[in-house]
């Protein structure tokens, strides 16, 4: 049914149409409204057979999750940066454990210095855990990949992620179609779990595991996370056959026929990447965008498949591995290794806590990448002068302060000065 | 068997693991199950015990950890009718009955991480209410578990009163890495990072925290301690935990051979003797109140205690008492007049 409806309220009703039956929550922004929206449905009782637990921290978030769903229940949770962080033992746990979570991620940036706003730090601190991690671009996406990664996690006995953009998903309200009951039913069978806390049949689960095993264990999770690479594109054209319309997939591409350059990027960035392309092609550049949807696995296939014509690749991302450079883009490098005609690829650092990515800003980066590439990460629109002084002033003194303050004093110096 | 004394006591409670008769062998706790009738036998002396933790595991000799998990699970397996699912923390319960492919556990049985049993057990818990199943939930860990890194999660679950029992083995400092001081770490104690150097040695006075009184302070519905020197009063208190709803916590001085420096001969004397001279306080409590405490039954001097154990040997260099000796004893002295451990066993 289509509603106008906000990103988070629209999630939390696809979760409860995947009927849950153990829902942990605990607040961090941006992703806040999504167990309000589910605490709502329980309470008043729309959403039955399920507990609502309200916990002490994302730590016991998580830890609750893996109680309830190595006990046979479907479990929920949702965190975003910090929490996430401050959950990570847990993460790895599930993963390693091999229960089949479902947890919505409202990208945020991690501090310090603390920022609320959106940018994938926080997903990308937890990339080798062992989860499966899916970026929505829309907040149509984030309904149907929430109910695509039940049926994922259950399938492979393995936690899934899905991540949406803070904010600009998380709290914008759009048109979007909410499933039927009787639609979501029909593709996400009851939970079966592989493995289950039985006293008609004890087994002990998490025994320490020794050097004799403990390289097989993790092959095989790396194993039964690249059989994903299968599952994601078959189950997203089962769903888009009840749904009646494109969902999901490992990425999607967008006017890459002919295209000399290939952009890169995930999450809701992509909207604004696909409206500069076509303005780009209006004028005549042969220039298109790969969405990236299943980060985790990595298609590395697929992504050779897309990529093999271009001449330029610009992978545009929302965090920055400090000392090295961009994740996403060192991801993608691998997938380039193999191909006959290597492209050039060019990585862009952009929108770090939340900020804006204008189409501007993007067109130009496009066009510098051809004419003027550059070396090692690009920080799109980076205040150098900022930047400049504040190196400057800390090599004159011993006890400079605070990064954070100082640049922000800057500003607010800067701001009162005449523009030149 | 020389010398057994029959006390007439007054039942505690109506359930079915109070005993009506105490028998003391001279210098022990130790009840005599073949004086009394099968009836009023322990969990442990019937054939049909559950024995859920099986022998064959990898604890030290002597310790009291696993006794007390056995006494304790095997008590609350059969006030569930073996229906019980265990979450343990990390430690050294968890690491001495499973090694891969080898487990002691005869009952469903889930370790996660070190600091967050209690959040696990309220997971389990949860499913159990949503799947409609009458299933128990027990969590245990040891003191390093349960006192400190996985105090949030513990606290939370308290006040949530989720239907679960939290077991505490507390044998008073991180005994699995290596003996290292823990929030449960008594005065004086020597371990790892409280080494027996300097002006103080072992661990400083003033520290520490005593969770059973922070677990009465979250209003749950029942708190009790224990020891392995009363293992009857250990299975009638996981039994009475067991016949209660809510958030329950029960504490086990278990005492530690290795950690403690003591012969593992002398584990249960250890036990009696941390009951005896006050300094482990053994008491019940309900809904935030404190219902009953066990009686000192032959009260000593807490030096005679501190003497068996390596742990407190610089206090008694030289054949000379370390006047800290004298700050421990009045630690004793104000439990025991805390919670009137002297004097007839009664109902507070």
């Amino acid at each position: 049914m289509l509603k106008q409806i906000e990103g988070s309220h629209a999630m939390a009703e696809a979760i409860a149409l995947c009927r849950p039956e153990v829902i942990c929550a605990y607040p961090i922004t941006p992703q806040t409204h999504i167990v309000e929206g589910l605490g709502e449905l329980v309470k008043s009782g729309e959403l039955e057979n399920c507990e609502f637990i309200n916990v002490e921290s994302e730590f016991a978030a998580l830890s609750v999750a893996i109680g309830a769903s190595a006990a046979g229940a479907r479990a929920y949770t949702a965190t975003a940066s910090q929490g996430l962080l401050f959950m990570a033992e847990a993460v790895y746990n599930a993963a390693g454990l091999g229960l089949p979570i479902v947890m919505t991620l409202g990208n945020r940036a991690i501090g310090a210095p603390i920022n609320i706003w959106n940018d994938h730090s926080d997903a990308m601190s937890m990339r080798d855990a062992g989860w499966i991690q899916l970026f929505a671009e829309t907040n149509q996406e984030a309904v149907d990949l929430h109910i695509l990664a039940f049926r994922l996690a259950e399938e492979l006995s393995m936690p899934v992620m899905v991540c949406v953009d803070g904010f600009i998903l998380t709290h914008a309200f759009e048109r979007i179609d909410i499933p039927e009951q009787a639609q979501v039913d029909a593709f996400l069978p009851p939970y079966d779990p592989v493995q289950v806390l039985d006293p008609e049949n004890p087994a002990s689960i998490g025994a320490m595991v020794g050097p004799e095993a403990f390289t097989e264990v993790r092959f095989l999770a790396h194993y039964k996370q690249r059989q994903a690479l299968r599952l994601i594109p078959a189950f997203s054209a089962e769903l888009g056959k009840i749904f009646g319309r494109a969902t999901g997939g490992l990425l999607r591409t967008y006017r890459i026929e002919d295209a000399e350059t290939v952009v890169v990027a995930m999450g809701s960035i992509c909207g604004t990447i696909k409206d500069t392309v076509d303005e780009m092609r209006e004028d005549g550049v042969k220039i298109g965008v790969v969405c990236l949807v299943s980060f985790r696995p990595f298609p590395v296939e697929a992504l050779g498949e897309v990529l093999a014509e271009a001449k330029d690749v610009v992978v545009v991302e929302k965090s920055i591995a400090v000392g090295v450079g961009g994740a996403l883009a060192d991801n993608i490098e691998g997938a380039l290794r193999n191909l006959e005609k290597r492209p050039r690829l060019h990585s862009a650092i952009a929108g770090l806590g939340g900020r804006p990515i204008p189409r501007d800003s993007l067109r130009r980066l496009f066009e510098t990448a051809v004419t003027d590439p550059w070396e090692g990460p690009h920080f799109l629109d980076l205040n150098d002068r900022v930047v400049g002084r504040e190196i400057h002033r800390v090599r004159k003194v011993r006890r400079s302060g605070s990064t954070a303050e100082n640049i922000l004093r800057q500003l607010a110096l800067t701001s009162q000065l005449p523009q030149d | 068997m020389t010398d057994v004394q029959m006390t007439d006591v007054p039942a505690l409670a109506p359930d079915e693991a109070q005993q009506k008769l105490k028998f003391y062998q001279k210098g022990t706790f130790t009840v005599g199950n073949r004086l009394i009738s099968e009836g009023e036998r322990s969990v442990q002396a019937s054939q049909a015990r559950s024995n859920a933790l099986t022998s064959g595991h990898r604890a030290c000799q002597g310790c009291g950890e696993a006794l007390g998990a056995r006494y304790a699970i095997d008590a609350a397996m059969r006030a569930s009718g073996n229906d019980l699912i265990a979450v343990n923390a990390t430690g050294c319960l968890e690491v001495f009955t499973t090694p891969y492919p080898e487990t002691s556990w005869q009952l469903p049985w889930l370790h996660s991480l070190f600091g967050n049993a209690a959040a696990v057990a309220t997971g389990v818990a949860a499913a159990m209410r949503v799947k409609g199943k009458k299933t128990r939930v027990i969590a245990q860990g040891g003191d390093g578990g349960t006192t400190d890194i996985g105090f949030q999660c513990l606290s939370g679950m308290f006040e949530r009163n989720d239907d679960v029992l939290y077991i505490c083995y507390d044998n008073e400092g991180y005994m699995n890495t290596g003996v290292q001081r823990s929030s449960a770490t008594p005065p004086a104690a020597r371990t790892a990072t409280t080494p027996a150097l300097g002006p103080e040695p072992g661990n400083v006075f003033g520290t520490g925290k005593f969770v059973p009184k922070i677990a009465v302070a979250h209003n749950i519905p029942y708190v009790a301690t224990a020891t392995v020197a009363d293992l009857h009063d250990l299975e009638r208190k996981v039994v009475k935990a067991m016949a209660i709803h809510g958030a329950r916590y029960i504490q086990i001085n278990v005492p530690c051979p290795l950690g403690w420096g003591a012969p593992s001969c002398d584990t249960i004397k250890l036990a009696r003797f941390a009951v005896e001279c006050g300094l482990y306080p053994i008491f019940e409590a309900e809904h935030g109140r404190v219902t009953h405490a066990r009686k000192i039954r032959k009260q000593i001097p807490v030096r005679e205690y501190l003497k068996l154990q390596k742990r407190y040997a610089h206090l008694f260099r030289g054949g000379v008492d370390d006047p800290r000796v004298a700050r421990i004893q009045a630690i004793c002295d104000a439990h025991i007049a805390e919670y009137g451990l002297l004097g007839d066993d009664e109902e507070v």
